[in-house]
Formats: C-alpha cells, structure tokens, sequence
C-alpha cells in the first residue's frame, strides 16, 4: 500500500519563552527548538505500523524551509521510505489554503492509496489542511481518527471520537485522507541503527511556483494582562489550600 | 572550524533527548531512593541502540562516532545520572576496549551480547587498596594449562552487582610492575567468582556498584584481552576514551540542574515577582549557563579529537573530564542554592543531582589524577 504522510515542523512551545518576531506576524525563531508536530508523529507511527502490517512505502511530504528536513529525516530515521520537502519560490508564510494546494499538486502524482496528517499543528491550530487536502484530492475524509484498521482488501475501518467518549465506525473505500488525533498509537522512537539508514534514503525537493493564499496573518500579540486573574502566593500546600477553597466558594467543587 | 553536530548527530541529540525526557526522567527519583537497576529502561535502550553505540553494525551495534555516543550520554545524565553512568561503561569502558584490544571470537562472542543488553558490562580495575595508584593492585592470575586462576577483590564497581561480561584486571607477572598486569574478561557465573557487597553510596544510587571476589577463580585462557602483559596500557587507553563520556555525563547532569533551576527560578515568586527577576540568581544561571557551555566544548573537542583518528588525546580527554566534572558539581550547588530550602527536601530532583554529582569528581581518575596528566602534557614527562 503506498501511504504518504504530511507532517509538519513545529516549535516546541510548552515550557518556551515565546517572543513575537519585530515584523509582528510571527514567533521569533532565537532560544526555541523544533520538532515535528505531536499529532503528525502519531500519523507517521499510524503509517508505520499499516505498512508492517499489509507491506507498502511511506513518503513524507513537508512545505517548509530547509530546516524542516530535521523532521523529514527523523520520520525517515523512524522508517519512512522517502521524503519530498516543498520549499515554494517566493513564499515567506504560507496559509492552509496554500499548503494543502501545494501537497495536492505533488502528492496527487504519487498515486496514494492513504494519506494520512496530524489532525491539527499545535503552532497555528487551523486544523484546516488535513481537510483541504481531501477536498482538492477528491477523496473522501475523515478527521481526528482515533483507531483503524487495513483490511487486505483495501478497505479501512476507522473510527472517531466524538463529545463524551462515543465511538463512531466508519467503513471507507480507499483512496482517502484521514487526519489522526493523538493516543490513537505509540509513537516509537528513531533507533541509532534508523538515523544511520536515514542517510542514505532519498529526500528530494521540489521548488513549484507559488499557489493561491486565502489568508493573511494581520497581526501576532499576547493577550493584555487581565484584572482577573489572581496569583496565589506561599507553599505548595497553601496555594493548593486557597484553590481548593476558590473552587468550593464557587461550587466547582 | 564549525561547531555544529552533524545532521546525524542532532538526530541522535533528538531521539536520546525525547526518550530520556518520557522515559528516563521520571523513574529517576525511584530508582535513586530504592538502588533499584533500571533493567526495564536498559532493554529499552538496548532496542534503540544506545547500549552499543560505538560497536561496528557487524558486531550488533550502531557504528555511530564518539560525538555521538557523547550527546546521547549528555542527554540521559541530562535527567538520571544513574543511567547514564551505567550506558558509559556498557559502552566506552567494557564493549570499546574488548572491540579494540578483543580477537576476533572475543568480540563475536561478547559484543553482540552487550550491545543487545542480554548482559550489561562492568570494569574491574579498581581495589580496595588500589585506586589512583593502580600498579598498586593485588589480584594476580597464574596460568594453569588452558585456565588462569584469578584471585584477588575489586571495589567500587559501577554495574557490578547486575552484570554479566566484566572486564577484569589482575598481576600475571608482579616483579614487571605495571608490565605485568592483564586484562581478562570474565563472565558472572565462574566458578569461584561471588559478587560481594552493594556499596550504599551518596549519589548515583541505581548502579548496582558492588565489590567482586576470586577465589581461584578459573578463567579459560582464550579470555585473556590483547596479550599477556597488556593489561596497564588497555586500562589506560580505555579510561582516556571513557573520560570523555565521564566529561558528558557531567555536561549531562549540569544541564539538567540549569533546567530545573531556570524553571523554579521563573516560578518561584518571592517579595512579590518571580526569583528570576533578581540579579543574585541571574548572576548564577548566568555562571552555570557559561561554564556549562565552556565544558561541554571540551567534550566534544575530545570525542572530535577521538574520531579524527588521532593517537594521542589524553590531555583534551583529561581536561573535558576534570573541567566538567568541577562544573556538574558547581552547577548543582548553585541548583540547590537557588531552590532554597526546597532544594534541600527530596521531594525535587536537585537534591538528587548535587549528591550523583560529586562522584564525577573521583571516579576513573580523581581531578588530582586528571590534572597529573595535563601537568605531564605540559611539562613533557
């Protein structure tokens, strides 16, 4: 089964001091560290595990700048077959629109039977390409997958989760995207062995004309500080005190 | 000159970094407090190829360089310092040493089995009277036909009480002085071999270091490393390379107290701001950040020096450990200091970090070693 899977480079924002760049539009880049996006790990592990399963290859396609090789050849040090950066000419930022019209140009070529995407980057948080995809594809799609299976006759049994818990099942004849939402597996790590195999697999890039953006970012900036919010000062167990009574004083409790 | 990793070694810096982040970091307080082997995290590593880095792919290992066998150690010290001596010498002082002094059935036989973590390694050099002074050893073997008999006691041996392949140093011929000490390798389960007491140490708590005896102890003669006579020059070009990783173990552990010290101190609000806002405390992230950098540099040279192929590189590898090692320790001194009373208490890691730090400063080779052999570099003896 041919599967390509779109992942995307990400900065690691949890425990970052985020600070925006002085054009005011995005994150400055200085003290962060990248990585691939949590949930298009879990859709790179999906592919993987679907491949040792049923046979296949995995092409990883990302639209970015060099840099994002880093999370090209970490998918290929996990056990992707190859990998295709899309590096658009003349494109500083590019909106969902633009990314899924840039995947679909080259992916469509490929012939895939599966595509498979985080459900959403954990810096924009469109959750828009994924679905765009599809639709440029024309194929059928289904987002934040939480389960599925390869039957040897090429149909996927997927399912999705919905509010409170409750599992839809779908049955969908393939070609399709599916966008993967986090836990549905666990991710395994590059072996050493993997990161020296990485080397020598293909990764090519492609430099098409620009698309078609649908959206601009106007303007990046921190909330104002708000008069609501209250620190709670002392120990550990006193500020857990002074929570526990917030929350009873207001009957969360 | 360039002072970037390499694509593959900032793959390895990733993939080591995120599993000793998910997986390393939060055992590390338990198995400091039960001494407890962390056999699960081992295989873990084993089956990503952390435990025979530097071994050839033929022998069952990674075949990746020392730059990289020296960021992975960083980033596993960099949460559990424990771990991260235990890979070294699984590494650098038992797989690099049977590797580079090993016959060929020596290292079909033994390598396969540390790199696939079925057995850990340990190196038994060290004595009960014989530390820095290491020509001052007991233990001596005598030929037999087709065995040596070993007796004698070693001390301090990190991994020895759950090892399976040690990597054992004893007189053959004692009137030669140092030209009569051999290496042999030895397997657990020798008639005559008994693993002795488990040392309660201050830090690094979860490395099964143990004293080992041998009472004639019978060793088939194919086990003897190199030639007879060739134990003191194994020992030293082995501990020259395994400084290095001794170098990254502290870089490793300074990192981690920079960490967790950034993020108490920006936390932690005292007369009514964060700590961090305080010039006291900037002042000291800013000596750990500079001399953990400074360090971490000589490391690095080290291991580049290492894998360029040059012959001698004691000093740099003395330099990286003593310098380091000093560091790791200031580091988690200044950690403690900026946690305060909290950093006292079990309950947060730096504690856990001052006390695995120290041992940086003495195992293979005391800073007082390390600095005679930079002073015997420099002055030409």
């Amino acid at each position: 089964m041919r599967i390509v899977v779109c992942i995307k480079r990400v900065p690691e924002a949890t425990e970052a001091l985020l600070r925006i760049d002085p054009s005011g539009k995005k994150l400055s880049e200085d003290n962060l560290t990248f990585g691939m996006n949590e949930t298009d790990s879990y859709a790179l592990e999906e592919a993987l595990l679907v491949k040792e399963r049923v046979g296949g290859s995995v092409t990883l396609v990302t639209v970015g700048p060099e840099a994002a090789e880093e999370v090209l050849r970490m998918g290929l040090a996990k056990g992707a077959d190859e990998a295709l950066r899309i590096a658009p000419v003349g494109v500083e930022e590019a909106d969902p629109a633009l990314v899924a019209q840039l995947l679909a140009a080259e992916i469509r070529p490929m012939g895939p039977e599966l595509i498979l995407t985080g459900c959403m980057a954990s810096d924009d948080g469109s959750a828009q390409v994924g679905v765009y995809l599809a639709e440029l594809l024309g194929m059928p799609h289904l987002s934040l997958v939480v389960g599925m299976e390869v039957s040897s006759t090429g149909e996927v049994t997927a399912r999705r989760e919905l509010e409170g818990g409750v599992l839809e099942e779908y049955r969908v004849r393939l070609p399709a995207v599916f966008t993967i939402q986090s836990g549905i597996n666990t991710p395994r790590y590059a072996s050493i062995l993997g990161i020296r195999r990485a080397a020598s697999k293909p990764l090519r890039v492609a430099a098409p004309p620009t698309g078609e953006k649908m959206l601009e970012v106007r303007q990046l900036a921190f909330p104002p500080a708000g008069k609501k919010a209250e620190i709670l000062q002392g120990s550990p167990a006193e500020a857990a005190e002074q929570i526990a009574s917030l929350l009873r004083s207001r009957a969360l409790l | 000159m360039d002072f970037q990793l390499s694509a593959d070694q900032k793959l390895v810096q990733e993939m080591v970094r995120e599993f000793a982040q998910k997986e390393l970091k939060p055992m590390a307080a338990t198995i400091d407090q039960t001494q407890q082997f962390p056999w699960e995290s081992l295989k873990k590593m084993a089956k990503l190829g952390l435990l025979g880095m530097i071994v050839p792919e033929e022998y069952g290992g990674g075949g990746m360089d020392f730059i990289s066998l020296a960021v992975a150690i960083e980033e596993i010290s960099r949460v559990c310092a424990s771990t991260g001596v235990i890979t070294a010498v699984n590494n650098s002082l038992v797989a690099y040493p049977i590797l580079t002094f090993g016959n060929e059935e020596q290292k079909r036989t033994y390598l396969p089995l540390l790199c696939s973590g079925q057995k850990i390694g340990a190196f038994a050099l060290t004595e009960p009277v014989a530390g820095s002074d290491v020509a001052g050893m007991q233990s001596s073997a005598r030929r037999d036909g087709n065995y040596y008999v070993l007796n004698g006691a070693k001390r301090f041996i990190t991994n020895g009480g759950e090892a399976g392949v040690y990597v054992v140093f004893a007189y053959t011929a004692p009137a030669l002085r140092h030209k009569g000490i051999s290496a042999f390798i030895v397997e657990r389960g020798y008639a005559g071999f008994t693993v002795g007491k488990h040392e309660e140490t201050m830090g690094i708590r979860a490395t099964a270091n143990c004293e080992l005896m041998f009472e004639d102890c019978k060793i088939p003669v194919e086990n003897l490393l190199g030639q007879e006579g060739d134990g003191f020059k194994i020992a030293m070009h082995t501990l020259d390379v395994s400084r290095i990783d001794i170098g990254a173990q502290a870089v490793g552990l300074a990192q981690g107290c920079l960490d967790e010290a950034l993020r108490y101190s920006r936390e932690r609000r005292q007369f009514g701001e964060p700590i961090a806002n305080f010039q006291f405390i900037q002042g000291m992230l800013a000596q750990m950040a500079t001399s953990i950098d400074a360090a971490r540099l000589l490391v690095y040279r080290a291991a580049w020096l290492k894998d360029s192929g040059a012959k001698r590189f004691s000093v740099e590898a003395s330099m990286a450990k003593f310098f380091a090692s000093e560091v790791a320790v200031e580091c988690a001194r200044k950690a403690v200091q900026i946690h305060g009373g909290y950093g006292y208490s079990r309950e947060f890691a730096v504690e856990r970090m001052y006390r695995d730090a120290k041992v940086m400063e003495i195992y293979e080779g005391t800073s007082q070693v390390q600095s005679l052999v930079i002073a015997r570099g420099l002055l030409g003896a």
